[in-house]
């Protein structure tokens, strides 16, 4: 068994009298795709922004590679390797889609005080960047305004962008969130390949992608954690098809 | 300092924080309700006092100068808010600065047109005239007393209004969220003119306060505005209780910065320079307590935090 | 249409070429107006680095182009009546000499900025822009009330500062040393931008949220633009000390900021050359208007009106084809 990469060790979480985090404890190992599912309201997000750093927890840590990470800010984390996916997707759209890639290597490489050196025009930052593009399956948009993109290439803009980040965990929020069923697919497919490069938490509404790529499951509810199994032990789970899956699988 | 004096000037920060808080409050409502920064806020402050004055001066009576300061700030504030305003509340907030901006330069030089460039000056009315003994034996004017308990049951009607009539849940609902009071059925459009129309009648009113203490002239509304300001992001966006309470604080701090700060100098240093340097930090205080604000609580003292 | 390149070298040409034009026909009046459309076309690059780049919408850059003007007069005034300005802990001489001015000038504004910025950048949106308005209507009245350095009246200092090799006080003279600042300034504007840093700025002013997602703290990026902003306009500030030989509280005041917006607005919101379209504009139309009617700030402010309800992206917007950024 490795160690885990990136863990939850009872996070607490309340917003006045509602419990959005109720002692939840999580890990993800290398190579994994570690599913999050629950129904609206049970509290998934909450517990993304904590481990992300958008949100400090009220008791409990954060560990990032076996470092206590709980009191470190948004950015500081995105160093150590945390790349994510917003669940509305999220990028700077004025920009192109390459620029919106360099912008993930200036943060990667610390270069945002860079005053005088430039981006377009050096070829250690492009290169690398139209590879990730590419990989994406982008290839071709690189100038091309990141507001004119559709929906589903927007998605995949946003793994370029977490691609160049050198990352060390991917913390994708409903990728497959609004893309239909072709784009669906698609994305399962890239997602089924990037876990070669980092392991991924994903959060995720839809099923099939969640059984056909995840490794673990972990099944929230009304702020705690109720399971977490393979997929086989998810779907044979009293409690999980009680809560959640009673409604969402037959 | 004698105790006497002290309260003296206690009286006169309330009345200053009283006026400030009639010109903060619109402005507070305007910005949590419609989102929108009004740097033209000063105008309706300044038509306000002109109204006062060029309508006692007309008939002698100061009370009808109230009036007309109200109507006059008000009638401004709906066709501003209908002509101009109204185009403003879905842009970015450099497009409202810069058209508020051009409103001040309209109003300014439209009032130094009419009235000219030279102050005007407005009496105290006599039923307000004269003044009242304090205890310590010392004489106060009628006028600033009734400033402060004006100021005093004004605010009592705006919480009235804002908290228990139907105009005030509208106006709760609306700072929440927009379009759900849309979807409620409330006729937005003049729900938000409404609300403008009431803050700029508050700042004529103000204005109008003001024009017997100082004189009237153009270009008398900016400096309070920058006042409302401090005051607003001391009490914090869109919260009337803020305003009431960041003004008092904003008007006290002043005016007894003002009194206090030479006399403490004086303690240990020459008279003249002691008030040099006296009164040229009084002038920083306000500010300092706005930055102290700004490092505990970004969003103001009563702000929702979302800054 | 044309690009925006061949503009900003038509504008630039142009504001060179009036004033040697004036020379040639002996009208110092014309090299004067150029001269100030320079100054508040470099202060208008700094605060364009800040609101045009970065979006931070500063209604305080009067603070930094009074600071800036104060060094200059402060100083200057010290060393023409031969008072050191500091006797402890080390004695400090004024000086008059611009080279030591100006970086003066620039640490002082940038010092100011860095406080100023520090508290502000805590927030945004309204409240940003009502706490940079605030904190300049504070140094205004600072300015009013100190006595020492005139007050309210202002500091009149007789002559400019001096700069090795020329004769400051003959305006062509005086032009050039603006016009030359003013194009170190665009050249630093344009490398900002296109370096890792602007990308970094126009980032956070896009996306905050993201930017940060990517490793790159909004605040420290926000906050080193801010202080380079406030720098630029001090070093205008300090020229147009030097181009009045006075200095007063007015350079302070909130109408100052809110032109410094004015002339970006006009000449188009984080161009390169948009600051010196509009600088030049608001100035011709300042004297145009002003010759035709006492009250020109009306018109003007119609006008003003006009272009944000109805005109936006300013006079390079309109003139040049909008170039995707690559």
């Amino acid at each position: 068994m490795t160690e885990p990469i990136l863990e939850a060790r009872g996070l607490c979480k309340t917003f006045g009298a509602l419990v959005a985090s109720d002692a939840v404890s999580l890990d993800l190992r290398n190579r994994e795709i570690h599913a999050l599912i629950g129904p609206n309201g049970a509290g998934k997000s909450t517990l993304i922004k904590q481990l992300s750093g958008d949100l400090r927890p009220d008791s409990g840590q954060v560990l990032f590679d076996g470092h206590d990470v709980t009191a470190l800010h948004v950015a500081g984390r995105a160093r150590l390797g945390l790349a994510r996916s917003f669940q509305v997707s999220s990028v700077a759209s004025e920009f192109t889609v390459l620029q919106n890639v360099l912008l993930a290597l200036v943060g990667r490489e610390r270069g945002a005080f860079g005053l005088f050196r430039r981006v377009l025009s050096d070829t250690r930052l492009t290169e690398p960047a139209r590879g990730h593009i590419a990989r994406a399956g982008l290839a071709g948009r690189e100038r091309d305004r990141a507001a004119d993109l559709s929906h589903g290439e927007r998605r995949r803009l946003e793994i370029a962008m977490a691609l160049a980040q050198a990352p060390r965990v991917f913390l994708l929020d409903e990728p497959m969130a609004g893309l239909g069923l072709e784009g669906s697919g698609e994305m399962t497919a890239l997602l089924d390949a990037l876990r070669h490069e980092a392991p991924i938490l994903l959060v995720e509404h839809d099923m099939d992608a969640v059984f056909a790529l995840a490794d673990r499951i972990s099944v929230m509810a009304g702020g705690r954690l109720i399971a977490t199994g393979t997929v086989d032990e998810i779907r044979a789970d009293p409690e999980v098809r009680r809560a959640y899956l009673g409604e969402a699988v037959s | 300092m004698s105790l006497s004096l002290l309260l003296e000037q206690v009286l006169n920060g309330l009345q200053f924080g009283m006026m400030l808080f009639l010109m903060s409050a619109g402005l507070t409502l305007v910005f949590g309700v419609m989102g929108l920064i009004n740097l033209a806020h000063g105008s309706f402050y300044m038509i306000g006092a002109f109204a006062c004055a060029g309508v006692a001066m007309a008939t002698g009576s100061f009370f009808l100068g109230l009036v007309a300061a109200l109507a006059a700030a008000a009638v401004a504030g709906v066709l501003v808010e209908m002509l101009v305003i109204r185009r403003l509340y879905d842009r970015d907030h450099l497009d409202q600065v810069l058209a508020t901006f051009a409103l001040i330069l309209v109003f300014s030089e439209g009032t130094r047109y009419l009235f000219g460039s030279f102050p005007l000056y407005l009496d105290v009315p006599p039923l307000l005239s004269g003044a009242v003994a304090l205890p310590g034996g010392i004489d106060y004017p009628v006028y600033r007393l009734a400033v402060i308990l004006a100021g005093g049951l004004l605010a009592v009607g705006l919480f009235w209004l804002v908290g228990h009539t139907r105009l005030g849940i509208r106006i709760r609902a609306g700072e929440a969220d927009r379009e759900m009071i849309a979807a409620l059925g409330v006729d937005i459009d003049r729900l938000y003119t409404i609300v403008f129309a009431l803050g700029t009648a508050l700042a004529g009113l103000a204005g109008a306060i003001v024009g017997t203490l100082q004189s009237v002239q153009v270009g008398m509304g900016e400096p309070v505005l920058i006042l409302a300001f401090v005051v607003i992001v001391i009490g914090g966006i869109g919260s009337i209780k803020g305003a009431l309470i960041g003004a008092l604080l904003v008007g006290l701090t002043d005016t007894l910065g003002r009194s206090l700060l030479p006399v403490a100098f004086a303690a240990f240093l020459p008279p003249s320079e002691a008030n040099a340097v006296g009164s040229a930090l009084a002038s920083l205080l306000i500010y300092l307590l706005m930055a102290g604000v700004l490092v505990f609580r970004p969003s103001g003292l009563f702000g929702a935090v979302r800054a | 249409m044309i690009r925006e390149r061949y503009l900003n070298l038509a504008l630039l040409a142009a504001l060179l070429a009036v004033p040697v034009l004036a020379q040639v026909q002996g009208a110092p009046f014309t090299i004067t107006l150029a001269t100030k459309i320079a100054i508040f076309a470099l202060a208008a690059v700094g605060l364009n680095l800040a609101l045009g780049l970065g979006g931070l919408v500063s209604f305080g850059h009067a603070a930094f182009f009074g600071v800036g003007g104060y060094v200059i007069g402060i100083l200057a005034s010290h060393a023409r009546n031969y008072e050191p300005f500091l006797t402890w802990p080390v004695e400090v001489a004024g000086t008059t000499q611009m080279l030591v001015l100006w970086p003066l000038a620039v640490l002082v504004a940038a010092l100011v900025a860095a406080a100023i910025g520090a508290l502000s950048l805590r927030t945004s949106g309204i409240f940003f822009i009502m706490i940079t308005l605030a904190f300049a209507q504070m140094l205004y009245y600072f300015a009013v009330s100190w006595p020492t350095y005139g007050g309210e009246d202002g500091l009149p200092f007789y002559l400019r500062g001096d700069f090795p090799g020329l004769n400051t006080m003959d305006p062509i003279s005086f032009f050039g040393l603006c016009y030359a600042l003013l194009l170190v300034a665009l050249w630093l504007f344009h490398r900002l931008h296109r370096a890792r840093f602007g990308l970094a700025l126009e980032g956070a002013r896009q996306n905050p949220e993201r930017v940060q997602a990517l490793g790159i703290r909004p605040f420290q990026v926000r906050l080193l633009a801010f202080i380079l902003s406030g720098a630029i306009t001090g070093l205008a500030g300090a020229l147009y000390a030097d181009l009045n030989r006075f200095v007063s509280p007015a350079m302070l005041g909130w109408q100052t900021s809110g032109e410094l917006i004015v002339l970006i607005i006009l000449g188009g919101v984080g161009r390169l050359c948009g600051p010196v379209a509009g600088a030049g504009l608001f100035f011709l139309l300042e004297h145009w208007l002003g010759g035709l009617s006492e009250f020109w700030q009306f018109w003007f402010g119609l006008i003003l009106l006009c272009v944000v309800l109805f005109a936006r992206g300013g006079l390079i917007g309109a003139l040049a084809k909008d170039q995707t950024h690559d």
